[in-house]
């Protein structure tokens, strides 16, 4: 392509500015996660009065950070475990079977889409309470309601990108391993999950990071020993006396390692989103 | 393997299956477990309490009866005649917070759609670093959002926050402190933020639909001698419309539905300017504790965007011929 002075130059403006947008507010997380508590209690200094990591330590002790974060990692973990697993099934079922109600079934999981979270947070609520009630098994402020509500979050985008996947990879493959003597379901595992591993990985970073920052079904499903950290930060940030350098240091802890997940796996994200239904 | 080979496969593979599956477990069967356990979370999760909800907002279900849901009285369309009252304070209130989420969602697609096509096709010529902006667009989308809402807080504090440092202290394009958090700046504090989380999504799946653009096409194109304005509206955006279609309605059933950003933002009681529609309903039933009227509200709210997104499918045809 041929790229002239003034193109080059709209090009390099363009990304500076772009740049600037981003960089900013990760700037200043960064910068006053690493000042003394006197710097962000007054006017914003680009530059701290003197570095320092205590903010990383400190932070630990202002707010049960480790008790939200073992929360948080095992109810996503689970969540995320599950909704692959379901949407693996699930895909497979659509992408190599034609049966009856599959269309209504596809259209319906893309549709919950649509759905207010507002709408049906009340009524779920009821329903865990009320499951409780009749059989014992508890979901209100337990660890179980919570990665059940979770899976079906991530599961429609789930399902969408791994049928993307799935129908992208040739019949043959299988087909040689059905005469082999596999089930479909043996096929499943021995040569479509295989070859869709990186889709798979993509997904499931998808279905982790929904979990992992959810905030308005925690805001009410949980109780405080099951506490998440959307729900405890967002507690602590609306205090009148805030830490904001541990705030900020904390934001960081629980942002880590999902961005370098995301950014490690962004290569098949681009490449997972176009062969899910955006080629349509 | 080829047609010839495929073809003398065939039946016998239809064999094979038949046997097997008659053995293994009914053929006609099969699909229908795989598909299962999806079936019975979205009927736990999804299905039956959007139908229990439609249900509530035909009862008086106020806090007179929180302790004891079944003895609720059946009031009819009661609840939706006071939401769509709009001569009283509740009526109104739902009419103005649905007016300003509709103000917000169109400004929030329309920024992150631009934001995102113009980082796309930047990023999608060829340069030396291309992949490090890649990386770096794509972290406000990876941040959990109460993260990245909890930082533009601390930005827009008045006396201490970063923001107004930059304008008011470096600069000097603002005057006076304004309180971001407060009157109709909180509306594009709003904005400001849901745009910075948000625009990283339509770049991606732009990105994702440039990609698919084979290269010929534009060679062909140079050779013309068609310029790169030509170039961008006669191959490239015509070429990335099924994207961008299904870009727009997932934006707008995502931003219409914003709770994360103005609940993490503002708490409980949102300045009127900010007051969204889910964080409106939200308040109305959790804290007001009339769940009836909330019910009706979210049932309204459900009704708005089924129909939109009907007309907007029916109007531009999206994902037609794509499976489903």
């Amino acid at each position: 392509m041929r790229s002239s002075l003034s193109s080059k130059a709209s090009r390099v403006a363009g990304l500076a500015i772009l740049s600037f947008v981003v960089i900013f507010p990760l700037y200043t997380i960064v910068i006053s996660s690493i000042k003394p508590l006197g710097d962000v209690r007054g006017t914003f200094e680009w530059i701290p009065s003197h570095v320092t990591f205590r903010p990383y330590v400190e932070i630990w002790k202002t707010i049960p950070l480790a008790h939200y974060f073992v929360n948080s990692l095992f109810i996503s973990v689970a969540a995320t475990v599950l909704s692959v697993a379901v949407a693996i099934f699930a895909a497979y079922s659509i992408s190599r079977y034609r049966f009856r109600g599959r269309g209504t079934f596809s259209t319906t999981v893309l549709a919950t889409q649509m759905f207010p979270g507002i709408l049906f947070l009340l009524p779920l609520f009821v329903i865990f309470v009320n499951i409780e009630k009749s059989i014992g098994i508890q979901l209100y402020g337990s660890y179980t309601g919570l990665i059940i509500t979770y899976l079906t979050f991530s599961l429609p985008f789930s399902i969408w990108m791994l049928v993307g996947y799935f129908e992208a990879i040739p019949r043959d493959l299988e087909e040689a391993a059905l005469i082999d003597g596999a089930t479909p379901v043996g096929a499943l595992f021995r040569i479509l999950i295989p070859i869709s591993l990186p889709g798979i990985a993509a997904v499931a970073i998808f279905a982790f990071i929904t979990a992992w920052g959810e905030v308005l079904f925690a805001s009410v499903l949980t109780t405080d020993k099951t506490m998440t950290l959307a729900i405890g930060l967002r507690n602590y940030a609306s205090q009148s006396n805030v830490f904001w350098n541990q705030l900020m240091a904390a934001s960081i802890v629980v942002s880590l390692p999902v961005v370098l997940a995301f950014l490690a796996l962004q290569r098949y994200i681009v490449s997972g989103l176009t062969a899910g239904g955006v080629k349509s | 393997m080829s047609v010839a080979e495929k073809n003398a496969v065939a039946p016998a593979l239809e064999g094979v299956r038949r046997r097997r599956s008659s053995r293994w477990m009914g053929r006609r069967r099969l699909p229908y477990l795989l598909i299962l356990p999806a079936v019975l979370f979205e009927l736990l999760i999804h299905v039956i309490p959007l139908l229990a909800g439609i249900g509530i907002s035909f009862l008086g279900l106020s806090q007179f009866f929180i302790r004891n849901w079944t003895a609720a009285p059946v009031v009819g369309l009661d609840n939706y005649k006071v939401a769509l009252d709009f001569g009283s304070p509740i009526g109104h209130g739902l009419l103005h917070s649905f007016a300003i989420t509709a103000g917000f969602t169109a400004l929030v697609i329309g920024v992150s759609w631009a934001g995102g096509l113009a980082a796309a096709l930047l990023v999608n010529s060829e340069f030396r670093g291309r992949n490090w902006f890649r990386t770096l667009f794509l972290i406000p989308y990876a941040l959990p959002v109460y993260v990245a809402v909890i930082a533009w807080s601390f930005m827009f504090d008045r006396d201490n926050g970063a923001i107004n440092r930059l304008l008011v202290d470096d600069l000097h394009v603002v005057s006076h402190r304004p309180f971001w958090l407060l009157g109709t700046n909180a509306f594009w504090s709003i904005v400001m933020t849901t745009v910075w989380r948000l625009w990283p999504f339509a770049f991606l799946m732009t990105l994702a639909g440039l990609q698919n653009i084979p290269k010929e096409v534009y060679e062909a194109a140079d050779l013309d001698g068609a310029g790169r304005m030509r170039q961008l509206r006669y191959i490239t955006l015509p070429m990335l419309a099924p994207v961008t279609g299904v870009l727009i309605i997932v934006m707008f059933l995502w931003t219409f539905n914003e709770f994360n950003t103005p609940y993490v933002l503002f708490g409980k009681a949102p300045p009127s300017s900010a007051d969204l529609l889910s964080l409106h309903i939200y308040v109305n039933s959790f804290i007001d504790l009339n769940f009836g009227l909330g019910s009706a509200m979210s049932v309204l709210l459900l009704i708005f965007l089924m129909l939109s997104t009907l007309i907007y499918l029916r109007v531009f045809k999206v994902g037609g011929g794509s499976r489903a």
